[in-house]
């Protein structure tokens, strides 16, 4: 491997600011900054706090794409911030936004809660007899954690939930990122719940509000899937309709 | 107006919500205050496993409690408290188990049991995984697991101070990042679970909110630090960014080379190689480096990690998400090419002194779990997969101990009068940061702290460098203590106000390690000195500890608690 690179470019970035507290509306604010092959756009944010202005407002955490604190709009796209390589992007100028549809706190951190609000709503957890546990762990042959593996990766960094169109037209949606969580639990064979589990997706606040227009198939960084889970879903739901009958 | 729960738990790591989740099993009134959602908090950044002696793995049939509690003794270079130890290896069994039955999606052997992997300094294979992202499967679980039980979550809240009089703890001030507010909250008992303080060093697999802040705020409030000199320099971070590239690319078989292609482990520990405790592979490869024998330059060179041996399917099945970040961070694919790795700041074995209850013995109704303690568990150095073990069993200790204390415990007719103090001295000291008055800029101060944290008091260490490092960070303490300002007044999600409290922390925890570190000759574990190149049982089999006493740090020592493996020389 040849010696890493200290190849540096000057670039613009342009954050969107607002305070609730004290602003009338959104105003943008423009720095410069040197960048070179490693820089981020979380490192170039941390650096324009710690030079320029450090009342830019941002969550972050692990730098390492895992904790999902830092998704927001780069250049129009859902992206991570701390995995985002500002000079691939190849852009002299870089537009950083909240995630849309979420109410802002201020500048780019925004109310996430009625994301969680749906997540919790799917009971995210184990749902059986717990008396009758075994004393050691519950089997799961690989190929039954293979069903649920996909979706077990999700961060619940926000993305899919901000990009979807139904979410935007109804608020009671459950939404992606709920709907791939219950269906990590509606497929986790040590479930003993999943009949009324996958009954509770087709409610009207569920399955069949997606439009499967992809957005968060696209707006995802772990390149998860929610659409899928979402049309698995409804074909398991139509199964057990079926079958009842 | 003061907020009250009967146990409060400072931070939503997985010791933090284990804690809050016993708690309640127990019957208390619980609240956890954190500075993020539980899901963000660093503990979901693990990798590469959980170690018990499950015995799940076709080689580790024989493994025991016994066995496993040895590893950890000998790994720590017989600095860790055995009774601890027994103590944590005696509950790993029915922890895992635990969180397999809350939901925790762990890979399965074919058998339908729980995937166990070979670890470092590990006897057999006993790290339990959920590929390499075990943390994040964890943590997650422990999250749902705390929201079926509701306990409320207090998000976007840094604990600045402790409210303790006559020795026993009232409350606790919180920074409302929302508001920039100072909050009061009472309190019969708190937990801290606040993590690590990688940020000390810039150059870390941490998380920015790692700066070991709260340490330091129970350390100004009597509580002592322990066993600070000691931190794991982890073999493998990213060349770049120290991001954590997981032990689990060498249980998986992964080789570490140099620039003449050698497996050069082969020098410094022919039995286990590669999977040779952390501190003996960090030391290793620093040597590598230092001899001419790495990449890129002596100051912060690298060397390889080769997995292209390994079949494409076990790299993507079992460590896809390193893969990934490797990729994405260095564009190197490491099922084609070797990846650029050197050793970072990864984990902190010393912290807050608490006995194996999680107690503390100097403040009544103080507990701590999880990184941030030193409970000694790990002593001088740490095995790789024993640390979400130990948040996972001492996080559950803490909660119930506390609960036990809280439920006995009678709010004195002054708790009130005690939190206001505390309140109006921690808004007097934001408020001058605040005016301007302060000339230093903060950032500053704390680039010089990193780089001579890094420079001085990295993997080797010597008289000179630390004496110079310990005179740099009084320095940088008085600067501080000169005043500091805050470029921007805005009150609302203020992040360079938080920079600036967790700095202030950062500063002694660094005077900590720089004193625990000058005054410890010998070499244990992690703590390597070359002036004196050799353990010393007779001086040095004592556990280091740091006092605020009149404002000044004061060091001492404790007995280290030995009852079942003398102390031998540490051969792999």
């Amino acid at each position: 491997m040849s010696e890493v690179k200290k190849e540096t470019k000057r670039i613009t970035f342009k954050i969107k600011r607002f305070n609730p507290a004290v602003d009338i509306e959104p105003y943008w604010d423009i720095f410069e900054l040197d960048c070179h092959e490693g820089t981020t756009v979380l490192i170039a944010i941390q650096e324009i706090i710690a030079k320029h202005d450090g009342s830019i407002a941002m969550r972050y955490n692990c730098r390492g794409g895992i904790c999902g604190s830092c998704a927001v709009l780069v250049n129009n796209k859902y992206m991570l911030a701390c995995e985002t390589l500002v000079l691939q992007l190849n852009k002299k100028e870089i537009k950083v936004e909240p995630l849309p549809f979420y109410p802002v706190i201020k500048d780019l951190v925004v109310d996430m809660s009625q994301f969680y609000e749906k997540v919790l709503a799917i009971e995210p957890y184990l749902k059986r007899d717990h008396s009758k546990d075994p004393e050691t762990e519950i089997l799961q042959s690989p190929t039954d954690f293979q069903i649920i593996e996909e979706a077990t990766k999700c961060i619940l960094c926000g993305a899919c939930h901000s990009s979807c169109v139904s979410v935007w037209t109804d608020k009671n949606y459950l939404g992606p990122g709920a709907l791939l969580k219950a269906f990590r639990f509606a497929n986790d064979t040590r479930d003993e719940e999943q009949r009324a589990r996958i009954k509770r997706v087709t409610a009207e606040d569920g399955v069949f509000r997606c439009h499967t227009a992809f957005n968060c198939v696209e707006a995802c960084p772990k390149e998860l899937n929610p659409t899928e889970a979402i049309q698995a879903l409804k074909r398991q739901s139509a199964k057990q309709v079926l079958k009842f009958w | 107006m003061i907020h009250k729960h009967s146990v409060l738990v400072v931070g939503s790591g997985l010791a933090g919500m284990r804690a809050a989740i016993a708690a309640k099993e127990n019957g208390v009134d619980v609240a956890v205050i954190s500075i993020c959602m539980p899901v963000r908090s660093h503990s979901v950044a693990a990798q590469g496993g959980i170690n018990a002696p499950l015995g799940n793995h076709p080689e580790s049939k024989d493994d025991s409690v016994e066995r496993h509690a040895f590893d950890t003794v000998k790994g720590s270079d017989y600095l860790a408290d055995q009774p601890a130890v027994e103590k944590m290896i005696g509950l790993a069994k029915e922890t895992i188990y635990e969180l397999e039955h809350w939901g925790c999606p762990f890979s399965r052997f074919e058998d339908g049991k729980i995937g166990q992997r070979p670890f470092g300094g590990a006897g057999y294979p006993r790290t339990c995984f959920a590929a390499d992202r075990t943390g994040h499967s964890v943590l997650h679980v422990a999250w749902e697991r705390s929201t079926k039980l509701g306990v409320p979550v207090y998000e976007d809240r840094l604990v600045v101070r402790l409210a303790v009089k006559d020795r026993k703890v009232h409350g606790i001030i919180v920074l409302n990042f929302l508001t920039g507010e100072l909050e009061m909250w009472q309190c019969d008992a708190v937990i801290f679970a606040v993590g690590g303080a990688g940020q000390i060093y810039g150059a870390t697999s941490n998380a920015l909110n790692c700066t070991g802040f709260g340490i330091a705020v129970a350390y100004w409030a009597g509580i002592s630090m322990k066993d600070m000199e000691f931190i794991q320099f982890h073999p493998t971070t990213l060349y770049g960014n120290n991001v954590l590239i997981s032990e689990a690319a060498r249980g998986e078989g992964g080789y570490l080379r140099n620039n003449k292609g050698e497996r050069f482990m082969e020098k410094y520990a022919p039995g286990q190689m590669e999977l040779a405790p952390r501190d003996i592979v960090s030391r290793s490869i620093y040597q590598e480096v230092l001899e001419g024998r790495g990449f890129g330059p002596k100051e912060n060179g690298y060397v390889h990690l080769d997995l292209t041996h390994l079949p494409e399917s076990q790299i993507l099945e079992r460590v896809p998400q390193i893969r990934e970040l490797a990729l994405r961070f260095t564009g190197q694919d490491m099922i084609k090419d070797p990846i650029p790795v050197q050793p970072g700041f990864h984990y902190l074995m010393g912290g807050i002194h608490v006995d194996a209850n999680c107690a503390s013995p100097e403040v009544k109704g103080f507990y701590a779990c999880g990184e941030c303690t030193s409970v000694s568990v790990h002593g001088a150095n740490r095995l790789g997969g024993n640390s979400l073990l130990e948040c996972a069993v001492f996080g559950k200790v803490a909660g119930i101990e506390a609960a036990k204390y809280a439920k006995e415990a009678k709010t004195s007719p002054d708790a009130k009068h005690v939190i206001f103090d505390e309140y109006i001295k921690q808004q007097e000291e934001i408020d001058f940061w605040y005016s301007g008055e302060g000339k230093n800029d903060p950032f500053e101060i704390m680039e010089e702290m990193r780089k001579t944290m890094k420079l001085k008091v990295f993997v080797y260490r010597e008289e000179q460098p630390l004496r110079e490092a310990l005179e740099k960070i009084r320095e940088l303490k008085r600067k501080f203590n000169d005043g500091v300002y805050l470029k921007s007044k805005v009150k609302q999600y203020n992040r360079e106000l938080e920079w600036v409290l967790a700095l202030k922390g950062m500063l002694d925890e660094s005077e900590a390690v720089c004193l625990g570190a000058l005054e410890r000759k010998e070499c244990r574990g992690s703590h390597w000195r070359l002036d004196y190149p050799k353990r010393d049982d007779e001086a040095f089999l004592r556990h280091t500890l740091v006092s605020y006493i009149e404002g000044e740090a004061k060091l001492s020592y404790s007995d280290v608690q030995i009852t079942k493996w003398e102390p031998k020389e540490r051969k792999y």
